[in-house]
């Protein structure tokens, strides 16, 4: 029995994994760190999920379409669940995931450390790479992008605009 | 008063604040002075009214009766409102309205840090939620009252008249009644008075860098915690709930 419930945890999370994010479709939701844990309990399937950014609009239609996804699957009886902590955090992309991200036209999130939270309430993200030439001559034109996620950037090299993961 | 009930209260205190301050940011959407800071604005907005979310589907668990926090945020009137006077005023120009988000920011940043700490779980683990988005909107708008003050004379006067006008609801932000006491005693809620110095410090650092006098001898109003509001409130909340009021149970 645990054999085969183990077997369908690995299923779910493979198809959970197709899922994209509604708003940067080249990562699906579990690279984004949404989905954390997913277990059966007295027969209910168990999903828990965490919101990137509190008032994120998209967090409503990532439930959806894991409602859907797994309904579509054959399941019935399974309840999604909000977990807010621990909080969630850019740091736990992978390498991989970040460089979708880049090859999407996003720079990565840059990795978070603690000791710079005091330094955050003065300075913003400094070296950020652009995603088109790789440069690091970039600057930041605001804190606020095009979703809750990103800030909006400049490489002075190329140019270009682009977005940049902001790193929380 | 019960244990649940002065929780329920607290938590209803912190909720408020971000909603109508989020509210009042969201008004702002599609009129900011341009393009990049309209849309700060508007994501600003919904961090504030995303947190807020989150505490009153806890506070509607404590309560239970089968509430939700849409008939806390939409069937409650003003005097059951408890959010402090500062962030219920209306928008007038742009750096009023930053210096509006800034004073709120400087205290909350500080806020959620002391949160983390709340022997309540839930309230701690909002916080740390919280706390992060709390840091890129004190970021913003701390970079805005140096560029305001130090730019030009009429960016200058205009935080001036804005602090002649905002700096009577400060103190409000820090005064608790004894039940919060009894929460900051059992460790639940933040001692404000123990935040205060960094507030101060950190007010006093930026507006330095901005070249801003302080406001001194202003005599400070209060009276939101206790539900007694400004007139503004209401016409805000007048249009927040018009539609939930008008089609009960509506969702969308």
């Amino acid at each position: 029995m645990n054999q085969i419930n183990s077997n369908e945890v690995s299923f779910i999370w493979d198809i959970l994994n197709e899922i994209p994010d509604p708003e940067i479709p080249v990562i699906s939701l579990v690279e984004l760190g949404v989905v954390r844990n997913i277990l059966w309990e007295n027969e209910v399937l168990q999903i828990t999920i965490t919101p990137t950014y509190s008032g994120c609009p998209a967090m409503r239609v990532m439930e959806m379409d894991i409602d859907q996804r797994l309904r579509s699957a054959g399941f019935t009886n399974f309840k999604i669940n909000m977990q807010y902590h621990p909080s969630w955090t850019t740091d736990w992309m992978t390498q991989e995931t970040k460089l979708k991200l880049k090859e999407y036209g996003i720079a990565p999130p840059q990795l978070h450390t603690k000791q710079r939270v005091g330094a955050l309430l003065t300075e913003g993200p400094t070296n950020v790479a652009c995603p088109q030439c790789n440069s690091e001559n970039t600057k930041l034109i605001s804190e606020f992008g095009s979703t809750a996620c990103k800030s909006l950037m400049k490489c002075n090299d190329c140019l270009e605009t682009f977005d940049y993961f902001k790193c929380i | 008063m019960s244990q649940n009930n002065s929780l329920f209260n607290y938590i209803l205190k912190i909720a408020d604040n971000q909603l109508i301050l989020g509210h009042r940011l969201s008004e702002q959407s599609s009129k900011g002075p341009f393009l990049e800071e309209d849309i700060a604005c508007s994501n600003i907005a919904l961090d504030l009214i995303g947190a807020a979310n989150s505490l009153y589907i806890y506070a509607a668990a404590i309560q239970g009766e089968n509430k939700t926090e849409d008939d806390l945020v939409f069937l409650r009137s003003e005097r059951d409102y408890k959010n402090v006077l500062l962030v219920e005023q209306p928008n007038t120009d742009f750096a009023f309205l930053m210096l509006r988000q800034f004073l709120f920011d400087t205290y909350d940043f500080y806020f959620q840090q002391a949160l983390l700490n709340s022997k309540d779980e839930t309230l701690a683990a909002i916080a740390a939620k919280t706390l992060k988005e709390s840091t890129y909107h004190l970021r913003h708008s701390g970079n805005w009252m140096i560029r305001l003050g130090d730019g030009t004379a009429e960016s200058a006067t205009r935080l001036k008249n804005a602090m002649n006008q905002l700096w009577c609801y400060i103190d409000e932000l820090f005064e608790q009644d004894e039940t919060e006491l009894a929460l900051v005693a059992q460790g639940i809620a933040v001692d404000t008075n123990a935040i205060k110095a960094q507030f101060d410090s950190h007010v006093a650092s930026i507006m330095q860098s901005a070249g801003m006098d302080i406001p001194t001898n202003i005599f400070m109003q209060r009276g939101g915690k206790h539900g007694v509001h400004t007139e503004h409130l209401g016409f805000l909340l007048a249009e927040m709930q018009y539609v939930h009021r008008s089609f009960p149970g509506v969702k969308w």
